[in-house]
C-alpha cells in the first residue's frame, strides 16, 4: 500500500554526513513532484556529536512535525539514544542500522520497532571513495520509491564542485545502497504525487527575510543570537544588492536603536533577535511606540525563561510580546499561521507598521523558522509604500504628532524642508514637545491606541476553518499539528472549528466573537506553559464561553496525535 | 583648517522656540551655542541636519535646535544615530548628551562606535556628574568626590573618554570648553567636516551639582598646537593630560565611510534560488 506522507529520521555522529543526505533527499523528493520538511537535530555540542535529520515527505503540503516515524536510519549509533523522545518510534517503524556500528539503543527498541540490519559500511567499501552515508541515502530512495535518476540528478548538483572523482563514488554508493535487497521491499512507497505545481524549498527563516524585503525593508541591524541569526545572515549579502543597509550592532539595544534610528530617516527598518535579545529591546519598544516609530521586530523564539534552551522551540513570548515595556503601549504582534504563511504574515507585518507608525512584532519559533519546507511557490508583489508622508509644509506649520481621527498623522523625513521634528520618548503634545501636562498625556495615549483599534485589518487577522460547535484556537507553529488532528477527526465524521490567528494584538475582538458564534467549548492549543494566548483571551472577553487550555512547554514540537484523543471526546461529550 | 565657507545662514536660524529646562548658568548653554554658530557656519539648512540624544539634561538639547532630532532612550544616541546616518548618509548627524549617557549606561556604544567608524559628530557634556537624577557620580566623576550615594566617594578610577576613543578608533578627538563657544563651534565646523566618528569632549559645568566647576574657567589652557595623526602617540598625550586641554588631539584617515549602494538586483532574481 503506498502512503500519502512518510516520515524517516536519519542519524548518526557528527560528520556521518545525515544532514547532507537529508537535504538531498528532501530535494530529491521535491523535484519529483512531493512536499516535505526538513528540520535538524543536534547534540548540545557546538561542533559534532550527534545529529539527525528529520524528513516528512507527502504527496500534499506538509505544516506539521509527524506522530511517529515510519522509518529511523543510523549510520552509526553515537549518542542517537539522546534523541529518544525527538523521534518517537512505533511498533509500525522500521529502524535500519548496520550491525558493524552495534545495537541500536534500548530506549529506540522499547517502541516494539522492526530492526532491519543493513551493512551500510561493508557496502560502502565495495566503491572506491564510497560513503556509507550514500549508501543510507540509495536504501531510503530505494524504500520511499523515489526516482531514481532525480535523485541522482541532486547528488549530482550537491557535490558538482567537489570534483569527478567523488561524483563517481557518490553515485556508485547510492546504486549500491538501492542495489540492497529491502527484507520487506517497497512497506515505505510514497504514493505519486499530485500534478506539480511551481513550488520553492525554503525554510521558515528565509521566508520572514524574503517578505520583510518584499514589504519594503531596506535597514537590518541584528546582534547574532541562535535560532534567529540565519535571517540576518541571509540578509547581508542581499540588503546591499537591493540598496539597503545591514549592521551587526554590538547588542540587542543597539540593534534595535539602530533601526528605529533608520526608521527615523524614513527608511522601513527591522531587527531580528529571540527571547533574550527581545527581552534587552522592551527599553527602545517602548520608545518607538512613544515616537510612533514605525518598526519590524522579528522574534524567532526559542525555549526560555533565561538562555532557556537555545536550539529547540517554544511559543512562550506571547507574553513579553504583547505586554513587554513599561507604561500603557499597544503594539502590533503577529505569528505565521505555517512557514510558507512566515513570508506573507512578516510582509504585512511592515505594511502594518509602515501605515500605523508602530512596531510590528512578528512572532515566529525555532520550529519554523530553521525547518526547511517545500511550498506553493507564493503570489508575490513589492508592498507599496504604506507610511503617510507630509507633503510640503508652510513654515512652522508642521505638527508631527497632530490629533486625527484615525490617530495617524503624517510623517516627514529629515531633508523635508519645514518638518523637523524631534521624536521623544517624553510624553509629548501635538508638536512634539515635552509635556507633563494630563490633557496631552491623554490625547497622546488615546491618539496611538485609536490607530492601531479603528485600523480595518479585514479578514486577514486569523484563518477560521469549519464550522463545529467545538472550536480550538492555535497560534504560530501549533497551527500545522492542530490542522491535521482536526484533519483526521473530521474524515471521521467529528464537526470542528479551527481559529488560527495571525493578528495577536491589537486582538480583533468582534471578528473573533464572530467567528466563535454557536460554539459550545473553546480551547486553545499552545507550546508553553502557562497557557500565555488562554490568558490573554480571558482577560480580553472576546470569547462567549469559558476559554479551556490545552498547553504544556517546548522543547518537543505538538504531534496531531496530542490533540486527536482529547479532541474527540470533547466532540462526543 | 579649511576656510569655512561664508556664513549664509544665522545662528538664530539653529535655535527652535522651546525654552530650555537648564539651570541658570548650566554649561549646556554654551553647547547649543556652539551648535548652532557651527551649524550656520557650516551652511547647511536646518532640515538637513539631525542632532540626536539619549537621556540627561544634557540630551535636552535637541529639541532646543531647529533641526530635525531625536531624544530617546537613556545610554542610546549612538546607535540610534549610526542607524540614521547608515540609512540616510546625505543628513548630517549630531550625537550629543552626558558622561553618564555617553560612558556609563551608554559606554559599550562608545567603543563601537569609535570602532565603527560611522561619519558623524559626537558630542559629549562632561560635567563629571550625574544632573537630571540630582548628583550622583559618573564614570569620569573624581574618586574622593562627596554625595549622597558615595559618602565616601567613589573610590574609583575616572574613565578617560579620550584615551579611550584614540584606542577604539575614532576618527577626530578633541576637547572643548563652554566657556568658550566661539572656540567650540571652530571645533564642531572641524569634526563635521573631518570623516567617520569625531568625539569631541566638553568641559560643561554642572553649576547646581558641582558648583566648583566653575572655576574650571581658570584651570583650562589651549591644548596640542596640532593634531596628532598616530594613535600611540596620541594616547600617549591623552595619558598624561590634566584633562583641561582644549583644541583636537587626534586626526586620523581621511578616507570618506562608504556610499549607500546602489541597487543592482531585484526580489524576482533573488527568489530565484528557492524555486525547485
Ligand atoms: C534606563 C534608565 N535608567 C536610569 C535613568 C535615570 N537617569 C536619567 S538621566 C540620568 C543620568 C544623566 O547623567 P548624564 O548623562 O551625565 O547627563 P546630565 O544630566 O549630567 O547632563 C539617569 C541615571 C533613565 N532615564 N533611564
Ligand atoms: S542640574 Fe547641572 S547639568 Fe542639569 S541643568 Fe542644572 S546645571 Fe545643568
Amino acid at each position: 500500500m503506498s502512503r500519502s506522507t512518510v516520515a524517516i529520521a536519519l542519524a548518526g555522529s557528527g560528520g556521518a554526513g545525515v544532514m547532507t543526505i537529508g537535504s538531498m533527499l528532501l530535494e530529491a523528493a521535491a523535484r519529483s513532484g512531493y512536499y516535505g520538511l526538513f528540520s535538524r537535530l543536534s547534540g548540545p555540542q557546538v561542533r559534532g556529536g550527534e545529529a539527525a535529520a528529520l524528513l516528512r515527505i507527502g504527496t500534499v503540503a506538509v505544516e506539521s512535525q509527524p506522530d511517529y516515524y515510519d522509518a529511523l536510519v543510523a549510520i552509526d549509533w553515537g549518542h542517537v539514544e539522546r534523541f529518544a523522545t525527538e523521534i518517537p518510534l512505533q511498533a509500525t517503524s522500521l529502524i535500519v542500522g548496520d550491525p558493524r556500528m552495534g545495537e541500536p539503543p534500548e530506549a529506540m527498541l522499547a517502541s516494539g520497532a522492526t530492526l532491519w540490519k543493513l551493512p551500510f559500511s561493508e557496502q560502502a567499501a565495495t566503491v572506491r571513495g564510497g560513503r556509507p552515508n550514500m549508501v543510507a541515502l540509495g536504501v531510503v530512495s530505494a524504500l520511499l520509491g523515489l526516482d531514481p535518476d532525480e535523485l541522482e540528478r541532486v547528488v549530482v548538483a550537491k557535490i558538482g564542485a567537489k570534483g569527478e572523482a567523488i561524483i563517481e563514488a557518490s553515485r556508485a554508493a547510492l546504486r549500491a545502497g538501492r542495489s540492497l535487497p529491502l527484507p520487506d521491499g517497497g512497506a515505505l512507497a510514497l504514493a505519486s504525487p499530485a500534478d506539480p505545481k511551481p513550488r520553492w524549498l525554503i525554510s521558515g527563516n528565509e521566508a520572514a527575510a524574503v517578505g520583510a524585503l518584499r514589504g519594503g525593508i531596506r535597514f537590518v541591524a541584528g546582534y547574532p543570537i541562535t535560532p534567529a541569526t540565519e535571517v540576518v545572515e541571509w540578509l547581508a549579502p542581499v540588503l546591499p544588492e537591493l540598496g539597503g543597509t545591514l549592521l551587526q550592532a554590538e547588542d540587542e539595544l543597539a540593534a534595535v536603536g539602530m533601526a528605529v534610528g533608520a526608521s527615523y530617516g524614513g527608511v522601513p527598518a527591522m531587527t531580528v533577535t529571540s527571547g533574550p535579545g527581545l527581552s534587552l529591546m522592551v527599553e527602545t519598544l517602548g520608545l518607538a511606540i512613544a515616537a510612533e516609530m514605525p518598526l519590524v521586530l522579528i522574534d524567532v523564539m526559542r525555549g526560555g525563561p533565561s538562555t532557556g534552551i537555545p536550539t529547540k522551540s517554544e511559543q512562550s513570548d506571547l507574553n513579553l510580546a504583547i505586554y513587554g515595556t513599561h507604561g500603557d503601549a499597544p503594539r502590533l504582534v503577529l505569528a505565521p499561521v505555517s512557514i510558507a504563511d512566515t513570508l506573507a504574515t512578516t510582509q504585512w507585518s511592515v505594511e502594518l507598521a509602515e501605515a500605523l507608525q508602530v512596531p510590528a512584532i512578528v512572532l515566529s519559533d525555532q520550529g519554523m523558522g530553521q525547518t526547511r519546507s517545500v511550498i506553493d511557490a507564493p503570489a508575490l508583489h513589492d508592498s507599496p509604500d504604506s507610511r503617510l508622508r507630509a507633503g510640503p509644509l508652510e513654515p512652522d506649520s508642521y505638527r508631527r504628532y497632530a490629533i486625527t481621527d484615525s490617530g495617524i498623522s503624517p510623517m516627514t523625513a529629515p531633508g523635508d524642508a519645514h518638518g523637523q521634528w524631534i521624536g521623544d520618548g517624553l510624553t509629548h503634545n501635538e508638536r512634539g514637545t515635552p509635556s507633563s501636562a494630563a490633557k496631552d498625556h491623554h490625547a497622546q495615549l488615546a491618539k496611538r491606541l485609536r490607530k492601531l483599534e479603528s485600523h480595518d485589518f479585514g479578514a486577514r487577522w486569523a484563518e477560521v476553518e469549519g464550522d463545529g460547535e467545538v472550536a480550538v484556537i492555535t497560534w504560530g507553529s501549533t497551527v500545522g499539528p492542530t490542522r491535521e488532528a482536526i484533519a483526521r477527526l473530521v474524515a471521521s465524521g467529528h464537526r470542528l472549528r479551527h481559529v488560527a490567528i495571525r493578528l495577536l494584538a491589537p486582538l480583533q475582538r468582534e471578528a473573533l466573537a464572530a467567528a466563535l458564534r454557536g460554539v459550545r467549548r473553546v480551547i486553545v492549543v499552545e507550546v508553553n506553559q502557562a497557557g500565555q494566548l488562554a490568558q490573554y483571551l480571558r482577560a480580553t472577553g472576546a470569547i462567549p464561553v469559558p476559554v479551556e487550555s490545552h498547553a504544556r512547554p517546548g522543547p518537543l514540537p505538538l504531534r496531531p496525535r496530542e490533540l486527536v484523543e482529547t479532541l474527540s471526546r470533547w466532540c462526543s461529550q | 583648517m579649511n576656510a569655512p565657507t561664508l556664513p549664509k545662514l544665522d545662528p538664530k536660524d539653529f535655535k527652535s522656540d522651546v525654552k530650555p529646562i537648564w539651570c541658570p548658568g548650566c554649561g549646556d548653554f554654551g553647547v547649543l551655542a556652539a551648535l548652532t554658530r557651527a551649524s550656520a557656519q557650516v551652511g547647511r539648512p536646518p532640515e538637513e541636519i539631525a542632532v540626536v540624544s539619549g537621556i540627561g539634561c544634557s540630551s535636552r538639547l535637541p529639541a532646543y535646535t531647529s533641526a530635525y532630532g531625536f531624544h530617546g532612550v537613556h545610554g542610546r544616541a549612538l546607535p540610534f544615530a549610526i542607524g540614521l546616518k547608515s540609512a540616510r548618509p546625505d543628513i548630517e548627524v549630531i550625537a550629543v548628551g552626558g558622561d553618564g549617557d555617553g560612558y556609563s549606561i551608554g559606554g559599550n556604544h562608545f567603543l563601537h562606535a569609535c570602532r565603527r567608524n560611522v561619519d558623524l559628530v559626537y558630542i559629549v557634556m562632561d560635567n563629571h556628574v550625574y544632573g537630571m537624577t540630582k548628583g550622583q557620580p559618573s564614570p569620569t566623576t573624581e574618586p574622593d568626590w562627596i554625595c549622597n550615594i558615595a559618602p565616601a566617594g567613589t573610590g574609583l578610577h575616572p574613565l578617560n573618554p579620550m584615551t579611550l576613543a584614540v584606542a577604539a578608533g575614532a576618527n577626530f578627538i578633541a576637547r572643548g570648553f563652554t566657556g568658550d563657544p566661539n572656540g567650540l563651534a571652530r571645533l564642531i565646523v572641524e569634526a563635521i567636516a573631518w570623516p567617520g566618528f569625531a568625539f569631541i569632549e566638553v568641559l560643561s559645568p554642572c553649576v547646581t551639582f558641582r558648583p566648583e566647576q566653575k572655576d574650571w574657567k581658570h584651570a583650562v589652557h589651549a591644548g596640542p598646537a596640532e593634531p596628532l595623526s598616530d594613535r600611540a602617540r596620541a594616547a600617549a598625550v591623552l595619558l598624561s593630560d590634566d584633562g583641561f586641554g582644549t583644541g583636537i588631539f587626534f586626526k586620523g584617515e581621511r578616507s570618506r565611510a562608504h556610499p549607500l549602494p546602489a541597487a543592482s538586483r531585484t526580489m524576482d532574481d533573488i527568489e530565484r534560488r528557492f524555486a525547485l
